[in-house]
Order: C-alpha cells, then structure tokens, then sequence
C-alpha cells in the first residue's frame, strides 16, 4: 500500500448536465497526517474534487470521471456514500443547513445513531469530542441560540466522534466572520496535531487559513491545478494575482513599499516574518512619502437617530439611547456582535418596528408616522440572502415589481429599469431569467431592485459575506459608484478590512449600546472596541506595530490610500 | 411569540420525569378513549384524572394562556356553530324531546340538545389538558426517539424531528421575507383588494419555498454524509430506558381507557343518557 | 425528483422541511377571504406543490404530521379528522400528479391540467367526503354543520391550489428549465 492516503492521476471529472469537465487531469498525492490547503476562486473545482473524496461525486451529483482516484487505497465509486463516510469525515460551508440535531449534543451523536452506537458509548464519545472543541456547555443549546461559529464547532465535533481518519472542511470560514473564523481554524489546527489526522481544508480565505500553518497549498484554477507549493513558496511567488486570489494585507504592503517577497523571509504568517533592514526602511520611507493627509469631507446629515430605545416584549431594551447621523453620500458601516442590536436598528429604520422612545429624522423630518412603504420611497434595504428577495423569473420584471406596484406607467418602468441596470452592470444579462445568474449577480439583482425606486439611502447586511474575492472586489466597487451618485450607503458588516477599505465611518454597537463612532482607523485601532464588536483586527496593524510605527491607524491609511491608486 | 405556541418548559416535575414513549401512548390512547365515549360518567371522571394530572405538573398558566383563550374561542363558535346547524341533534340521538324555550322556527332549545352539546364539550375538555400537558412536557428531541420507539419508521420519526429543527429556522425566513417585500411596496394586508393580496402573497412565497427547495438539498447530502438511513434501525442520544413510573403510568392509563369502553358499550350504546 | 423509491432521504427531508412550512404557512399564510369563516390557505398551495415535487409518500406524511404540528402547537391539540384529510389531499395529488416530471422543467398547458384535474379531486375526496365522514363517526358531529364547513373548505381550497399552487409550480418548473444558449446582450 502506498504511503498516501489521497491519489488522483491523471482524474477528470464532468457533471452529468454539462457539456465540458469540472476538474481536469488532476494528479495530486495527499500523504497521512498531512494539512493541506486547497485554494482556488469561485467556479476553479476546488469544491468538485472535494465532493469527489466524500462521496458525494458521484452519489449523490452524477457524472463521468476519467483517470483513477483512491482514498485510503480504494476506489470510492466501488463503495457507497456511507462507506466512503466512513473513511473521511465533512463539514460544510452551510451550517444551519447540516446542523439537523435539535440540539448540540444531539448533532454531534447524528453519525453515531446512524451507526447505531449504543447509548452509553455514544454519551462517552459526544461529551469527549464536544470537549476537544470547547463547547461542552453548550450540549443542551438549540441552534437557534448558537452563533455560526459555535454551528461550525458543533459541525467539527460530529465528525471528531465518528473518528474518521481524513478531516475535509469544504468552505468552512465561507458564513463566519473573521473572528469567528480565525477561531474554528485554531480548533481545527489544534485538532490535526491532537490526533494527527489527515487534514483538508477547502478555502478560497487563504489568509485567515494561514493563521494557522498548513503544510501544502493547492491552487486551482479552470479545473486544474496550477500550483503545489509550500505556503513559503506560494506567497513568494506571482502565482495568487493570477488565480484570483487575495494575498495576505500584509504582503501587500510590503510589495507596495517596494520589498520583494521571498521564501526566506517566512511570508506564511504575519508573526513569523523575517523583516530585514532592508524591508523596514522600505515600509518607513513608504510610510513617510504619503502627500499629506486625505481630507475627510463633510457631508450634510441627511438620516438622524435621537436617542432610540427598544426593546421586544418585556425581555428588556435591545437598544439603548442610540444616536448617530449618516450625512448624504456618505459610506458607513455598523458593526458589531451577533445579538448587538444591528439588525433590529435597520429593522426601526425601515419602520418595521416603532421605537419605545427617541425619534428618528429624514431630512430633519421626524418620519415616525410614516409606513414600511413610505419610508421605502426613501430608504432602501437588502437582506443578505438574495434568494430570499428574488420572486419573479425575469430580471426586468424582478427590477419593474416595486415600480409596477406602485402604479407606474409601463413607458416609465422601461426607460427607469434600463437606466437602473446599466448603472448595476446588469444591461447584458437583462434577458436572463434570474436563476441562471451566479450568486454574487444575483446579489446585484436585489441591489438593482431596490435602487430603482430612487432611494436616497440604501442599507446592505453583509453585502460581501459568502462571496470570493473577485466578486467582493466588484460589489465594494459599485457600492462606491453608488456613493459617488450621493446615495448614502449603510452597511452592517464584520469585515474590518471592508471597513477601513471603503467607509468614511463606523459605527460600533454593543450590547444594544453605541459604543464607538469615528473613521474607521480610528475606532478599530482600539483592540478593546474591535474586540467588544468581535472584529478581527487586519494584520497590516500586526505589521505596523512590527516595523514599529507607533501610529499604526496612520499607516492603514497610507495602505488603503496607495491600493486605491493602484487598483484599475 | 413564544407564548403564542406550545413549547417545550424546561421544569422537573413527576410529569416532565415519565418518558416520553410513555407520554406519546398515554395521549394516543387517552384521545381515542375520549374520542369513543359519549358516556357522561366516563368523561367526567376523565376530566377530573386529567385535572389532576395537570396540577401535578407545575406548568405555569403564562405557558399556555394564549392557546387555552384560542381553544376557549374554538369551542364556543363550535357549539354555536353545532346548533345552527343542528338544534335538534339531541333529540334525534336520545329519542326524546323535553322543550324548554322555543327561539323561532325550527330552533327550539332542549334539554336532549343541551345534554349533547354538554358532552361534546367535554370530550374536548378532556383531551385538551393532556395535549397542553404532553407538548408542554415532552423534550422535542426525546420525541423522535419515542415516536420510533413505538414502531413509527425511524426515518418518519427523523422527519418529525427535522420539522421542529426547521420551523423557528423557516419562520425566520418568513418574516425576513415578509418585510424585505413590504419595504419594496408589497403589502398582504386588508388594505389590499383580494386579488391583489393573493398576488402579492405569493411575491412572498416563491421565495420562501424556492430557497426552502434548496435548502432540501443541501440538507440531504449533509445528512447522506453523516450516513444517514443505511442501517435497518438506529440508535438514539435522547432515548430514556423505560422506569417502574413509566410502566404504572401506562398500566394504569390502560385500565381507565378499558373501564370507560366497558362503561360506554356496556348497554350497546356510544351514547349515556338521562333520558 | 425522489431518486430511489420507497423512503429516500430526500424524501425524508422534504417530509421534514414541508411539515415545518405547513405549520408556519398554516399559521402566519392565510389570508380571509371576505367570506366569514372562510380563508385561503395558502398551505394548501404549498402541501400541492411539494405532493407534486416530492411524491405521494411525502404529500401523505406532510399532510398528517404538518397538520398535526399545526394544531398541536397553536391550538393545543389535534383535530384528527381534518388531519387525515390533509394527508389525504397530498397522497391523491402525488399520485395522480406521478407522471407529471416537473423537475425537469415540464410544466405546460398538458401539466397544468393535469395537475388541476388531481387536485380537485384530491379536495373533493378529502373535504367534500372524508372530512365530513370521519368527524361524524369521531367526533358525533351534526352532519348538516359538518358538511356545510367540507363544502367551504374544500371549495376555498380548490381555488388556493389551483391559482396559487398552479402559480408555484410554473415559477419552479422555470427554474429548471435548460438555460440552453443565453448570450450577453449589448
């Protein structure tokens, strides 16, 4: 038997309802014990060959496969779904969708009943594999109760009973927040070195991957792999700009201060780079050759909250006295924790709910009278499932609907659903039904049908979450040109970089309190604030503080300011 | 919300203790025996076991208010609604006719028709205390492993549990929906003519069932993973080995539920009367 | 779309998740009619599509454990003839409904039709008849009151399945449609 747990050769694989292959020649030995990352954008196959190696190609999605692929020294197209599950252990990027248990413990035992494990057995083997992922408090809790990391750990912990010998994480990080993230991949380390289990890791986060350290990373692109380097290797060389990729922030900066990135250096982890003096007066004279300082611009308030309290039932107020302005054309985000309160203040905003007290003023208008439907006209909100908003089968009647139901002309609906398509980027695709749009369109398409109403502000829950870097990279971008056309943009987000990459300002709640409001790189340098709002500080701070900049904020300025003169 | 549903109360109590295989029979059987009889003896007897079940368990009356005015509104359009339609139902049941106050036409009230509707009231009032009682005091989770326990297919069991994984998830949704669709102008409400509320329901449910579709899928190749439905039977982290308790509380139920049938058909008749 | 006959575990799901929408959609989806007593329940709707989707074993069991779920949680308990009929109502729809292959994307005027005709008579049975049946022989009920509110209720249901379900349907069976060769438009 050969040392390697995992061999492709030579495999190609095609979906039974498409014309050309998913992956094609794919060679790839994968030995025990190893953590290996594979990393690729959105539509590369990096989610195929995963589907290949747990079962699910072709179980449960048919296709054809050319070439031979064996784990563990067999073939799973011989075996069954079930016999194949027992070798290699998944957890998915969905975890309200494979979190079946009612509780906790009861998902952690799904397998172990499966397996008709008796009852002690299993109570001994749920408590200890709950234990090696730190939630042993929660066996009792509800999904409904759990944050999506504690989902994830919950997920890791199932499949840790099962004691499988390859651990596959297929897109774990893809609906966590940094934060959140940055933890599950210090379990899942912790995990591979507890048990020295074969570990996979399907990601396209490579930096928050490389939090912890892997020992192999595989890029894909077009169904093929296009490296198998060391992280060391990988980073030094040009091989992510070409994949789609983000490279690490920290990187980054050092290539923008002229530095060239090489093995030697250890690229892989923030903490363990070697900067040399070369390096560190590369950063300090970038850093000093910033052309003064960008100008912050006011803009006139255009949406004002006076002390809002509120609160469901008698469960005690979820807000408490919160008060900020969004001025006209500005980017703000609000951040915060799970349970913070920021989706129910969207939710007063809109006026789904009436504040307890305090007034909230458009215009300098106090619009607490007004319905959801009048305050539509001026404040638009988009969930951020678009699935959850999309009901008609063409784009064009899914952008008409909110003009059509309010009683506009045809004439007009045509003329204003073609402009707001041309401003989303969507003209090309106008004759498309919905469906066959790719998520982050799709996300596009809601954005579109709220914005042909003509709002003067619009409201995006994690307008990023879920999606690669490409289609980040677009959305933040049009969110931008949107802004530039003096609509206010509010977005509730984790992501500390979108903050401090986009947003003239932020604002922080926690525990139903306003605990911080400033431009971005002021109130996250503070490690308590970002801490309180479960933000994961971006690692050019860790690299500012490295080189010994004692203004870290300044240097984040100095970074997000030369990105956006070099960015197309 | 919470108290406009039955959930479950996380209390200790000798009900909350029995297990809930033993529960579940006890309800069936309790339910059908209460379906069958029309004997007043019988059910009031019943009435007053079930009552003193209910003491017994220490639920709080906030837990189930909400529901109890439900059920109270319910019965009374039920018995308004049986003498309608029927004012003279007693009668044809029990034979005789003893008027007592003639409203106009066909309806006139009879002490037969108010002996009926008295005991259709109580085979209500007797089920009702132990369906609050069971809801209130069985664990969601234990309930597909007794479900199973008591011969359903494992896998129907397993759908049981999954609806009440799902329904808090699902009615998230719903409302997420509900208000992402009237802030863009869709509303359900009287304000609308019908026509346009059904039309603007269902802007409202292409989305909730179409992502709920996908959701199926998703679903079920993670439960494929896990390996799911490849043994003949499986095991269960909830279930409870059945107690000396739980075996007096079934005997004992039994034994009520073959009194009351002997009772009740011991003269050949569904029907006691006082006639 | 049940890939192996008999209890597939997508089938299992779909049980799961179509229970859990009946409850919610039979509590928070009906919308009154203007009738008195009367509204359209949009349940109904959704407990068509999924006997169409998924099979006359999951309408069967969607209807009785949904139903059941319903009224347990929101009225205490169970009202047993209306569940059966429930269950009733998808087993019909999913079996007259079998040829149907709307997961391919096969929806038109033939499929509409067909799926009418079965649901009509899956309402009838089940409102017109059953009902009615089983709540004089449990319950004792008058049979002028019960066949009154079958009568209703099965008429008000025959239209909510035949508009909205129909609705449902066509907008799914889009979805699956072949994209076939869609260009970018200039």
């Amino acid at each position: 038997m050969s040392p390697n747990i995992i061999e492709f050769e030579h495999f190609s694989f095609t979906y039974r309802s498409q014309q050309e292959p998913t992956l094609r020649d794919i060679t790839l030995s994968i030995a025990a014990g190893e953590k290996v990352l594979i990393a690729g954008p959105s539509g590369s196959g990096k989610s195929t060959l995963a589907h290949c190696l747990n079962g699910l190609i072709p179980f449960v999605h048919e296709g054809a496969s050319d070439g031979r692929l064996t784990v563990k020294g067999r073939n799973p197209r011989e075996l069954s779904i079930a016999a194949v599950s027992e070798m290699v252990g998944t957890v998915l990027q969905d975890p309200d969708g494979q979190f079946v248990g009612l509780t906790v413990g009861e998902d952690i035992a799904f397998g172990l009943e499966n397996r008709e494990v008796p009852l002690a057995e299993m109570n001994r083997r749920v408590t200890a594999a709950a234990a090696a992922v730190g939630i042993e408090e929660l066996l009792g809790a509800s999904p409904q109760e759990l944050s999506g990391g504690q989902k994830q750990k919950t997920m890791l912990a199932g499949v840790l009973a099962l004691n499988t010998d390859i651990l596959l994480f297929d897109e774990p990080l893809a609906s966590l927040d940094p934060a959140s993230g940055a933890q599950v991949i210090e379990w899942i380390d912790r995990i591979a070195q507890e048990t020295g289990k074969t570990v996979i890791l399907v990601e396209h986060r490579l930096e928050e991957v490389l939090h912890r350290p892997v020992d192999r990373i595989i890029v894909m692109e077009d169904g093929r792999i296009v490296a198998d380097f060391s992280p060391a290797q990988l980073l030094a060389s040009e091989v992510l700009a070409g994949a789609g990729l983000r490279e690490p922030l920290y990187l980054s900066a050092l290539k923008y201060a002229g530095c060239t990135i090489t093995e030697e250096m250890q690229p892989q982890h923030p903490d363990k780079l070697q900067l040399g003096e070369k390096q560190l007066t590369g950063l300090r004279e970038w850093q000093a050759s910033r052309a003064g300082s960008r100008s912050c611009p006011a803009y006139p308030p255009l949406l004002e909250l006076q002390e809002i309290t509120f609160g469901y039932g008698k469960e005690g107020p979820v807000l408490q006295q919160v008060s900020f302005t969004a001025g006209r054309g500005e980017m703000l985000c609000i951040a915060g924790r799970n349970g913070a309160g920021k989706s129910t203040l969207s939710r007063l905003i809109c006026g789904l709910y009436k504040p307890d007290s305090g007034r909230i003023l458009l215009n300098g208008r106090d619009i607490g009278r007004d319905s959801i439907r009048e305050r539509a006209q001026h404040i638009g909100y988009v969930m951020q499932n678009p699935n959850h908003m999309l009901s008609k089968h063409l784009l064009h009647d899914e952008i008409a609907l909110g003009l059509r139901l309010r009683g506009f002309g045809e004439e007009e609906i045509r003329e204003r659903v073609r402009k707001t398509l041309q401003i989303c980027g969507l003209l090309p695709f106008r004759e498309w039904p919905v469906s066959a749009l790719s998520y982050g369109q799709k996300k596009r398409v809601t954005i579109a049908s709220i914005l042909v109403l003509e709002p003067e502000i619009l409201i995006l829950d994690e307008p990023t979450a879920g999606q690669d870097y490409g289609s980040y990279h677009e959305m933040m971008e049009f969110l931008l040109e949107l802004q530039q056309r003096r609509i206010t943009v509010i977005i509730i987000t984790h992501d500390m970089h979108l903050m401090l990459e986009y947003a003239q300002r932020t604002v922080v709640l926690s525990g139903g309190r306003k605990l911080a409001d400033g431009r971005p790189e002021h109130v996250l340098a503070d490690k308590q604030i970002a801490d309180s709002a479960n933000l994961r500080e971006t690692s050019l701070y860790s690299l500012a503080r490295r080189a010994g900049f004692t203004e870290p904020e300044e240097f984040v300025r100095r970074y997000i300011d030369d990105d956006r003169r070099r960015r197309p | 919300m919470r108290a406009r549903m039955l959930t479950f109360t996380r209390q200790d109590s000798p009900v909350h203790r029995l297990n809930g295989a033993a529960k579940l029979i006890i309800f069936i059987l309790w339910s059908v025996s209460a379906m069958i009889t029309y004997d007043t003896r019988c059910l009031l007897a019943m009435l007053l076991l079930s009552l003193a079940a209910f003491r017994m368990s220490r639920v709080k009356f906030g837990d189930y208010a909400v529901v109890l005015y439900v059920i109270l509104l319910f019965l009374v359009l039920n018995q308004m609604a049986i003498f309608v339609f029927s004012p003279l139902e007693g009668t044809r049941i029990y034979g005789t006719r003893h008027e007592l106050v003639h409203l106009a036409g066909r309806y006139t009230v009879t002490a037969e028709q108010l002996f009926y509707q008295l005991n259709v009231a109580l085979k209500y009032a007797v089920v009702i205390p132990l369906a609050i009682l069971f809801l209130l005091t069985t664990d969601p989770g234990e309930f597909a492993a007794s479900l199973n326990r008591i011969g359903v297919n494992y896998k129907i069991a397993y759908a049981v549990s999954l609806a009440l994984r799902y329904i808090p998830d699902i009615q998230r949704d719903y409302e997420q929906i509900s208000f992402s669709a009237q802030a863009r102008g869709i509303d359900i409400s009287r304000r609308e003519k019908l026509p346009k509320r059904i039309k603007n329901m269902i802007s409202i449910l292409t989305p909730l069932i179409l992502s709920s579709i996908e959701r199926i899928e998703r679903i079920s190749a993670a439960m494929e993973l896990r390996g799911f439905g490849t043994g003949r039977r499986r095991t269960w982290f909830r279930s409870k080995p059945f107690t000396f308790g739980d075996w007096v509380a079934v005997g004992s139920v039994c034994a009520i539920v073959a009194v009351s049938a002997v009772i009740t058909f011991y003269d050949g008749s569904r029907f006691y009367s006082i006639f | 779309m049940a890939r192996r006959n008999g209890l597939s575990i997508i089938t299992i799901v779909a049980i799961g998740i179509g229970s859990a929408l009946f409850v919610i959609l039979g509590r928070f989806g009906s919308i009154p009619s203007g009738i008195p007593n009367t509204s359209i329940e949009t349940t109904y709707a959704l407990l068509a599509l999924f006997s169409l989707l998924y099979g006359p074993v999951a309408g069967l069991l969607i209807g009785l454990i949904g139903h059941t779920l319903k009224d347990a949680f929101f009225y205490g308990s169970p009202w047993f003839s209306w569940v059966i009929s429930s269950g009733l109502v998808g087993l019909i729809i999913g079996l007259a409904a079998s040829r149907i292959s709307i997961a391919d994307g096969n929806f038109g005027r033939k499929e509409i039709i067909t799926f009418n005709v079965a649901q009509v008579a899956a309402n009838a049975i089940a409102w017109f008849a059953v009902a009615p049946v089983l709540d004089i022989l449990i319950y004792a009920e008058p049979a002028d009151k019960v066949f009154t509110q079958g009568l209703v209720a099965g008429a008000a249901n025959m239209v909510t399945v035949g508009v909205i379900g129909t609705l449902l349907a066509a907008a799914f069976a889009k979805t699956r449609t072949k994209q076939g060769s869609l260009r970018k438009l200039n």
